[in-house]
């Protein structure tokens, strides 16, 4: 802790002077592009809230939309998606073992944890993808969007059906289902229904969709799906990337370069990349899906 | 940083005893983390049969989140034992954020007459 060291070009910006928070450079500058990076994930999530809230009634809930399992018929909503959470969470542990083992100069340990992490974020990556898939493909019934027009609301007010989404009650296609009531409420949604002629108008007027891209939606407001790809697709960049900066640590630490160096903090630098990852999720699962 | 002829002083090291405390807080930690995230899923399964408000379930989902950024952020990104500088550095600004945004919704949006209607 010497006060008397010289300070210069070299040293200055090696972080291996006196740093007034203790930690070294990169460790630092890490923590601040997170810092940075957390205030664009909060945008988004404070967009989604207030876009959510505006088109309260016409919002789909997830777990109507993301019921698919794997080599699993039936509904089971949002299953899959807490599979996923556990994925990552399970990833972030063998990231932090990994650290932990570096800690300990552990060369073996470092490569078993950190190829654990990377399997754990590929098949985060994968599922993701898959979600995305059947997310776009949709359901086989499909849904109406509705044209110009209007209905009148069991509460007596009148809403125009432009654009609003209309899901068919059952297989037969005999009854066509129109969101009324605020999901916020209850997170249950009631319906107006319509058959006969007025089902038949309604489907004449509007237009059939399956699936979802960015100006349609078959499950709901077409924000919906814009926020779903826009902030599901960001974090899952930023997985992405995370296995990419994983890989190439851990070919280093395969090649002996921190062992040789006598440290491993270039693993805890990708380590709390892979834990803000792993956050940016917690918060994604509780905000996108559960709420 | 191996510019200089000066071990690099940063670097974290421990003994074999150490680790093994350290090993078990991670999954001592992995548990905390399974557990409110199954607790979260049983909830978003079965809130209608066991009747409970959607206001309350939602409240309670924020609060485990917060809980579950708190151990992430804390204990695997190490937080909890670095500087308090570099603590409030990396907190306040978040603090201040979340406020802001709290703000909004109390006064701007509808959330009192929401509030109103339907309580807890």
């Amino acid at each position: 802790m010497s006060h008397t060291a010289v300070v210069d070009s070299k040293t200055a910006w090696a972080g291996d002077n006196n740093s007034p928070f203790g930690a070294g450079y990169g460790k630092l500058m890490m923590w601040f592009f997170l810092m940075s990076d957390a205030l664009s994930f909060t945008g988004f999530l404070a967009a989604y809230g207030f876009y959510r809230h505006s088109y309260g009634d016409i919002w789909p809930s997830a777990e109507n939309v993301f019921t698919h399992f794997p080599f699993m018929h039936g509904h089971h909503p949002l299953l899959y998606v807490a599979l996923m959470t556990f994925i990552l969470i399970m990833s972030s542990v063998t990231m932090v073992l990994a650290v932990e083992a570096g800690h300990r100069m552990d060369k073996k340990g470092v490569i078993k944890w950190m190829f654990w992490t990377i399997v754990g974020g590929l098949i985060f990556v994968g599922s993701q993808a898959w979600e995305w898939y059947h997310f776009i493909h949709g359901t086989e019934l499909g849904a109406i969007e509705l044209g110009i027009g209007t209905y009148t609301l069991p509460d007596g007010t009148v809403e125009h059906t432009q654009g609003i989404i209309a899901r068919w009650a059952d297989e037969s296609k005999q009854a066509l289902l129109l969101p009324w009531r605020e999901v916020a409420t209850d997170n249950t949604s009631a319906y107006l229904q319509l058959t006969g002629q007025a089902m038949q108008d309604a489907v004449a007027g509007g237009h059939e969709v399956y699936g979802a891209n960015l100006t349609h939606n078959e499950y709901g407001h077409p924000l919906f799906g814009d926020f779903f790809f826009f902030i599901t697709g960001f974090h899952g960049t930023h997985v992405f990337s995370g296995v990419v900066l994983n890989f190439i640590i851990f070919v280093n630490v395969i090649m002996g370069t921190y062992q040789k160096r006598g440290h491993y903090e270039m693993v805890e630098k990708v380590g709390l990349y892979w834990h803000f990852v792993d956050l940016v999720w917690v918060f994604v699962f509780t905000f996108f899906y559960l709420v | 940083m191996e510019h200089s002829d000066q071990p690099y002083k940063y670097a974290v090291h421990h003994s074999e005893e150490e680790g093994k405390k350290t090993r078990r807080m991670i999954w001592n930690m992995f548990w905390v983390l399974l557990v409110i995230t199954t607790v979260e899923v049983t909830l978003g399964m079965f809130w209608k049969e066991w009747g409970v408000s959607w206001h309350f379930v939602k409240m309670t989902f924020i609060v485990m989140t917060i809980a579950k950024a708190y151990f992430i952020v804390a204990y695997y990104m190490h937080l909890k034992h670095e500087r308090g500088s570099l603590q409030n550095t990396i907190i306040v600004p978040f603090v201040l954020l979340a406020l802001y945004l709290m703000y909004h919704v109390f006064t701007e949006g509808t959330f009192d007459t929401f509030i109103r209607h339907y309580p807890f």
